[in-house]
């Protein structure tokens, strides 16, 4: 009798994993429009739905490290050592880029060029003028005004930030001693807005300011955005090629689970300031078919989920890096040992 | 004589019935429960704050107090410059808002026409109820382009150079956010409470005694300067420190218009930051020793609250006195 019990209890609690199948993950905030763009579209075709709560990335680390969600999020990649302490692994979705917005009376988006140096010389505080010898060497005819710089900074702690400084460490020695890369830094000068819209209001509203905010917002804010030297010496135009170009050069087996940085990337139209956004699964996850049914949704993703991408000014990973992710997913496995995917 | 007495007698005590006994215990049980649930709640925030914060205390010490270093790289945390925003932005809130707050009472009782007071009354109690982060965004993108443009530029060219001035309101970029703004916008957040509670105490206060004084000749300025203030000192000082409560505890208001910098700065004009917007900011992606200062900062708002009210406590006592 007590075994007929457990059985239908075994049997009803299988067909409530089966068919309550909501996706639960938690993270980053940055990719947040295009998960729920995708899982609209998915759900239309499958019935599964998705359950994100865009919390930030340190919250989606956090849960996901409590294993109350099937995967965290992440905009900051976790260090080897880390996934292999939490036995978690690390794969990337999508791609953005982060570009400079400027307002200068006078000066139309894409006419000024700035390099990555002196982006971080600006923001240490170093070049403080527009006008600076080192800005008009760059910008040869452009009208340039005899006016203080203010910087504007994201405040809250962002995947956008940790890009930004990330770069600025790459091509700045004295950044990365000073300052470093991080989701919040000690900013020596300049104001912070919370959030992208905080500091786009602030570029909009702050004559001779500077900023730095995704791509897809500054494009649908029409932000002026400035060019940036990349590391072949170009100033490639912001947008979906430069940032393919910056992933596609790119070693994505350099760092565990995919944890490479596309800042500075080798490449004739490669823009400079690009990365990946990323998701993190328990390998031997307590409840593999929840699992399961998030690695389906990501690969419905890869396959389906390019153009929805595109229309919100995100970028689709290239061919093989899924690839490679698939291949990567072969470590997921169940209690018995046997891969999920 | 004893026909008065009889007159006046008092009748026996009555006699308690039953029933009533029952639902008086179950009835002062269960505010006693109320009232401890209260104490819990309060020993509980209390207790985890502490036990959160303690990794940072423990690892900076009283530096942490001290410090103006904070620094996610390498793990460096100092609370100074949140600490000095958030006492300056709710001083500057109560120099703005408090004078505003007794004005508009003493209007509303004492000298408005009827049909007005009406109105006036509904709009600030209106404004109480308008949530924080409309101020905020208010603040962000109509009150700081203005303040910008109509008093920072022309302040700052105006104060540039002289001594004291020139550094206390000169703005090096102009932008409309900072610590006078964020103290303006506090003092807006609090006027509704501060005008609310002084208009009801106002009110309160008998109308013989008000007559009185008008009656011996006094003007309006000697009633409300030697009459009422004095009657209702007390419960203004009272709403005065709930609107500082108030104003030392705002967070996303002042998160939008205070500029976020982790930074000390002699003038006001400057961007800063305080301790709520801190922990606003930076909380969702705070990890390990990071999270547990922003904790701490959290105690550390706590203690000045507390240390404010036990003022506050204070001073209301003195005044009784008198």
């Amino acid at each position: 009798m007590r075994k007929l019990l457990i059985l239908t209890a075994a049997a009803i609690g299988l067909t409530g994993a089966a068919q309550a199948a909501d996706i639960t993950g938690a993270g980053a905030t940055f990719p947040f429009p295009i998960y729920s763009k995708w899982a609209e579209a998915y759900k239309k075709e499958s019935g599964v739905g998705l359950n994100y709560q865009s919390i930030g990335s340190g919250g989606g680390i956090r849960q996901i490290k409590a294993k109350t969600v099937a995967f965290g999020a992440t905009d900051a990649p976790l260090k080897g050592d880390d996934l292999t302490k939490d036995g978690l692994i690390q794969f990337p979705t999508v791609m953005g880029g982060v570009v400079p917005a400027i307002n200068i009376a006078g000066v139309e988006p894409g006419q000024l060029k700035l390099s990555g140096e002196l982006i971080a010389e600006i923001y240490l505080g170093n070049v403080k003028k527009w006008n600076d010898p080192k800005i008009v060497a760059l910008n040869g005819d452009l009208k340039l005004p005899d006016a203080n710089i203010n910087p504007v900074y994201r405040s809250d702690g962002s995947g956008t930030t940790f890009v930004f400084t990330d770069y600025l460490s790459k091509v700045s020695a004295d950044w990365k001693s000073k300052i470093g890369t991080n989701t919040a830094v000690q900013w020596p000068v300049g104001i912070g807005g919370k959030g992208n819209e905080g500091v786009s209001a602030s570029v909009k509203q702050v004559a001779n300011s500077i900023g730095y905010v995704e791509y897809a917002y500054a494009k649908q804010n029409k932000l002026a955005h400035a060019l940036v030297k990349n590391a072949d010496g170009n100033f490639p135009a912001p947008d979906d090629k430069s940032f393919q170009a910056a992933a596609a050069n790119a070693n994505w087996n350099e760092a565990p689970g995919f944890g490479i940085s596309l800042n500075n990337q080798k490449g004739a139209q490669a823009w400079p300031i690009t990365s990946a956004t990323f998701l993190l699964v328990h390998a031997k996850p307590e409840k593999p078919e929840e699992v399961q049914a998030a690695l389906k949704f990501v690969d419905w993703a890869y396959k389906s989920g390019d153009q929805l991408a595109l229309d919100l000014d995100y970028v689709p990973l290239p061919a093989n890096v899924k690839d490679q992710v698939r291949n990567a997913w072969k470590g997921v496995t169940d209690p018995a040992g046997k891969p999920i995917f | 004589m004893s026909a008065v007495t009889d007159q006046f007698a008092v009748p026996s005590a009555p006699v308690r019935k039953t029933p009533m006994g029952t639902f008086d215990l179950v009835f002062r049980n269960a505010s006693l429960l109320a009232a401890l649930f209260v104490l819990v709640l309060l020993a509980g925030i209390m207790v985890s704050m502490v036990v959160g914060g303690w990794p940072a205390f423990r690892e900076f010490g009283l530096g942490f107090i001290t410090s103006s270093v904070w620094d996610t790289q390498n793990e460096q945390y100092g609370a100074w410059p949140a600490i000095v925003g958030t006492l300056s932005t709710a001083l500057i809130a109560l120099v703005v808002g408090v004078p505003l707050s007794l004005g508009i009472a003493v209007f509303l009782t004492q000298l408005a026409p009827p049909w007005f007071k009406q109105p006036v009354s509904t709009a600030i109690e209106l404004l109480a109820a308008v949530p924080s982060i409309i101020y905020g965004m208010w603040g962000l993108f109509v009150f700081a382009p203005l303040f910008a443009a109509y008093v920072q530029i022309p302040l700052s060219s105006l104060v540039e150079g002289m001594p004291i001035v020139g550094t206390i309101l000169y703005s090096r970029s102009p932008s409309g956010l900072g610590i006078l703004s964020a103290g303006i916008i506090l003092a807006f957040m609090i006027i509704p409470f501060i005008a609310s509670i002084t208009r009801d105490m106002l009110d309160q206060i008998p109308s013989v005694l008000r007559e009185s004084a008008y009656g011996i000749g006094a003007t309006t300025w000697e009633v409300v300067r030697h009459v009422l203030v004095p009657q209702a000192g007390v419960s203004i000082i009272g709403a005065i420190m709930l609107g500082l409560g108030r104003a030392l505890g705002e967070t996303m208001a002042v998160t939008f218009v205070v500029g976020n910098a982790n930074r000390l700065s002699a003038s006001v004009m400057d961007p800063g930051s305080t301790i709520a917007s801190r922990i606003a900011n930076e909380f969702n992606e705070a990890l390990g020793l990071q999270l547990n200062a922003l904790i701490a900062l959290g105690c550390i708002l706590f203690f000045v609250t507390f240390v404010v009210l036990v003022i506050a406590r204070l001073l209301v006592a003195r005044v009784k006195r008198y």
